[in-house]
């Protein structure tokens, strides 16, 4: 038997896990990362060199379900085209029959590094709003997307959001016009019909539980797939939120900013916000000092709100009453 | 090359019905279950051997006799009716397994005592001392527990691969794609030239075009990546494990 060695055994690792792109109009150009069911990898499209980013299923798959899953991801994001989700170029199927879909290649760091970085509160939660943005536009598709979380978000170099891996999407209400574009190579797979995503091909079943745990709503935690909707996703961008505004040592959290949190993750999901917007449009005037839904205010509160976003206005008006108190009592009699 | 050992080395496929080793080594049929303990011991032997010479510091002929011991047990005392896989891998449950006869002193010295009716597996100790020599300082590394642990998943995989890397060979033969194997051998699994051949060097030599270099050398990886994988699958006892197998062994490494 031959001897490998361990650097031969480390070729071998890594060869069989590319993707083989032969016949393909592909070119191998790196490893980027792996989700839930495949592997992705940046790889060169030769005919319009540009680099794209390829989806793989990783292994063999006997039983088609998760075939049918990467195929319906593609199809779902072919359907919610949006500047805040990464588009697909193609799917087909590789040489040694693994399904692929190729998308762009988004150049840029997760929201989990990004946050770590210098990024004042305010900063962060101006581009929490633009994560609502797409979420909100697949709510609108019927989309929803079920595994919000901060490493499936990328911040591209000008500040750009995209919101990224749609592999456990649900459909709850089928749209028209899906377009999946066709391989233009031997063995592609058909393009899938948009019936086929009418019919929920490959959707979850009721009682599994596919999520992450911290950013899951409870009722799908609970593996309540039939009850899910855009409320589910709600949650997970309160648990986000919390992210993006988890204090620093000794600091707390503003109380306004709290009661966001606290109504985007509440526990009994007609208790959340009714939609992304709502909770972007919450965030935006906590941040603009305005009202929000989360903290009703009474007189005094909304007094001392309007006192802290005019401060500057209101020193002045204070200095020049204290300054017309002065002179009167001093009025030489 | 020689097989070295008549266990497991090309040995056939299990029918799709039932493609777990583990499964039809448990089986009622003798036959069935002779060719799945055949294809686990080929698979695992190597490892567990070059395990206790270096986890348990024996000396090879006790290290030997362990060996022996160890996959006598396997067959005639229903060893794996007792490895549930949800609670572990198989190799996990093989390694611990091995610490615990090899622990057990008192057991391991009864060895000696087998009659000679005892079951005499025909294993070629001395290729995998001689893999133990090629690893040479490396070895040194191998400390702490946790280090014993990576070790033996290490050598499982290179046994794994090593079978496949076999298999691979036996069929490039049987359908005449012998430059197809010789290319795969020399770009990806040689190290004993001073530097890598180039695609180029490989066309130049064998009097082919580089893009014939590319297409065989892609046919052979997924033709090894194929078989390794139907070789692992065997070697699972769930589809589950197999393919928290499968990610382990084949997984990525994003740069």
């Amino acid at each position: 038997m031959s001897w490998l060695s361990d650097e031969a055994v480390a070729r071998l690792r890594h060869s069989a896990n590319e993707p083989d792109l032969s016949g393909t109009p592909y070119r191998f150009a790196g490893a980027l990362g792996r989700g839930g069911m495949g592997a992705v990898f940046l790889v060169e499209d030769s005919r319009l060199a540009r680099r794209v980013a390829m989806k793989v299923l990783d292994l063999p798959d006997r039983s088609g379900d998760l075939e049918a899953r990467l195929l319906r991801e593609a199809r779902v994001l072919a359907q919610i085209e949006h500047p805040g989700i990464v588009p697909v170029h193609d799917v087909g199927s590789l040489a040694d029959g693994r399904v692929f879909y190729t998308m762009k290649y988004v150049e840029g760091r997760r929201l989990d590094e990004w946050a770590g970085s210098a990024a004042s509160l305010a900063e962060r939660l101006r581009l929490f709003e633009k994560i609502c943005e797409p979420v909100a536009f697949a709510h609108s598709r019927g989309v929803l997307h079920r595994d919000l979380k901060p490493p499936n978000v990328m911040v591209g170099p000008f500040g750009e959001v995209l919101v990224m891996d749609w592999g456990v999407a649900k459909i709850i209400r089928a749209t028209t016009g899906a377009q999946v574009a066709s391989t233009q190579f031997p063995d592609a797979a058909a393009p899938p019909s948009a019936s086929d995503s009418k019919s929920g091909a490959g959707d979850t079943a009721h009682g599994s539980v596919l999520g992450t745990p911290g950013f899951m709503a409870p009722e799908q935690a609970r593996g309540e797939v039939a009850q899910l909707d855009s409320r589910a996703d709600i949650y997970s961008l309160g648990a986000i939120l919390k992210f993006l505004a988890a204090p620093a040592a000794g600091e707390k959290t503003p109380r306004r900013l709290a009661a966001i949190i606290t109504k985007a993750m509440a526990q009994d999901a007609q208790s959340r916000y009714a939609s992304a917007q709502e909770l972007a449009s919450d965030v935006a005037g906590y941040l603009d000092g305005l009202p929000i839904i989360a903290y009703p205010e009474g007189f005094f509160g909304r007094a001392g709100r309007l006192i802290a976003r005019n401060r500057a206005a209101v020193v002045l008006v204070l200095a020049y009453l204290v300054m017309r108190i002065v002179l009167i009592l001093w009025r030489p009699r | 090359m020689a097989d070295d050992t008549n266990i497991g080395g090309g040995g056939g496929r299990f029918p799709p019905t039932r493609w777990s080793a583990v499964l039809a080594a448990r089986s009622d049929d003798p036959a069935e279950r002779t060719r799945a303990l055949d294809l686990l011991i080929g698979a695992y032997w190597k490892p567990v051997y070059k395990y206790i010479r270096i986890r348990w510091n024996k000396p090879s002929e006790e290290a030997k006799d362990l060996t022996q011991e160890f996959f006598t047990r396997v067959i005639e005392k229903g060893f794996l009716d007792r490895y549930d896989p949800a609670k572990s891998r198989l190799r996990t449950f093989m390694r611990v397994c091995v610490d615990g006869m090899v622990a057990n002193e008192a057991k391991a010295a009864s060895r000696l005592k087998r009659g000679g009716d005892a079951v005499h597996l025909s294993l070629d100790f001395a290729s995998a001392e001689t893999e133990l020599g090629r690893a040479g300082p490396a070895l040194r590394e191998i400390a702490s527990p946790d280090s014993t642990e990576d070790f033996f998943e290490k050598e499982w995989v290179r046994s794994l691969f090593s079978l496949a890397v076999e298999s691979l060979r036996t069929e490039c033969e049987g359908r005449g794609k012998q430059l197809h194997f010789r290319l795969f051998e020399i770009y990806d699994l040689d190290d004993s030239g001073a530097s890598r051949a180039s695609y180029d060097d490989l066309a130049r030599e064998f009097g082919i075009t580089v893009t014939d270099v590319t297409n065989h050398l892609a046919f052979a990886r997924r033709e090894f990546r194929r078989i390794a994988l139907e070789k692992l699958r065997e070697m699972c006892a769930s589809e589950d494990e197999f393919r928290r197998e499968a990610r382990a062994i084949l997984g990525v490494d994003p740069a």
